[in-house]
């Protein structure tokens, strides 16, 4: 391969690697002791949600109306990407008192 | 109802008669000993819950009771291990464990609606027992801030269970 190529790719490479993030953020949901932070968060569609786990214990976010459910094992971050806009409350499966909301925007 | 109240009011006598005839505060292997045996305890009752209770909501609380209590006892057992403590069984993990015993024969005795509802109203008064223990005795008895940490994490995790617990009670009647 000829070193001109190789810049090519690098430099599209950067290319590619800046363009996505611009518009998505990355929105952090903590669960501790049984507990979800920040109980109301906003974000938008694309933005990807971290949600970290810092129980001993597994613990889900599950949107009520079916959007998503995602499982984080103990001790363990999980990341999705946000596909639907929407105002969204969810809880876990297994610790059905822990609860928040995340608006969606589109 | 009588007999519920009766025997979580006798378990919490029971639980601090133990602590004030010793005169002194629980040891650390103690409070280890009964943490762990409360966790035995509600895996237990869980289990015959699994194969016993008809409601949804009731097989689920019992899913989430066992999964909890295994990885809290599980992290109990890798901290006495890395402290170098041996559990000591007592007077109280004693009583605990012969209650428990004739509580879940008691509750083997039922079926259907009847025993999703005499589980669960159980498992409410358990964990208030439990958390009541915890809160005034355990916890301020514990040494090793490690242990009182960990049966800190306990007591939010079982204050959770507790509403959960109230919550699928709620839902039967």
């Amino acid at each position: 391969m000829q070193p001109g190529r190789l810049h090519l790719i690098a430099a599209s490479l950067a290319i590619g690697a800046m363009a996505a993030p611009a518009h998505a953020a990355t929105i952090q949901i903590v669960m501790e002791n049984l507990v979800i932070s920040p109980a109301e968060a906003s974000a938008r569609v694309g933005d990807t949600l971290e949600l970290v786990n810092k129980d001993v214990l597994a613990h889900t976010a599950t949107a009520k109306n079916g959007d998503f459910d995602v499982t984080m094992p103990p001790n363990k971050t999980v990341t999705y990407v946000l596909k639907k806009a929407g105002t969204v409350d969810y809880f876990c499966r297994f610790h059905p008192n822990m609860k928040a909301t995340l608006k969606i925007e589109p | 109802m009588f007999v519920r109240l009766g025997a979580a009011i006798a378990a919490m006598t029971l639980l601090s008669g133990a602590a004030y005839a010793q005169g002194a505060k629980l040891t650390d292997p103690q409070i280890a000993h009964i943490a762990y045996t409360a966790g035995v305890i509600d895996i237990a009752a869980a289990k015959q819950a699994q194969s016993k209770a008809s409601n949804k909501d009731v097989k689920s609380f019992a899913d989430d009771m066992v999964r909890d209590h295994e990885a809290v006892n599980k992290q109990a057992l890798d901290l006495v291990k890395k402290l170098n403590v041996t559990p000591q069984d007592n007077d109280t993990s004693k009583a605990l464990s012969k209650a428990a015993a004739d509580k879940l024969a008691e509750l083997g005795k039922l079926s259907g609606a009847a025993y999703d509802k005499a589980y669960v109203a159980n498992e409410v008064a358990y964990h208030k027992t439990v958390n009541g223990a915890l809160e005034k005795q355990l916890i301020p008895s514990a040494s090793n801030a490690e242990l009182k940490g960990l049966l800190q994490t306990g007591l939010k995790i079982f204050q959770g269970h507790e509403q959960h617990a109230e919550h699928v009670a709620a839902g039967l009647k």
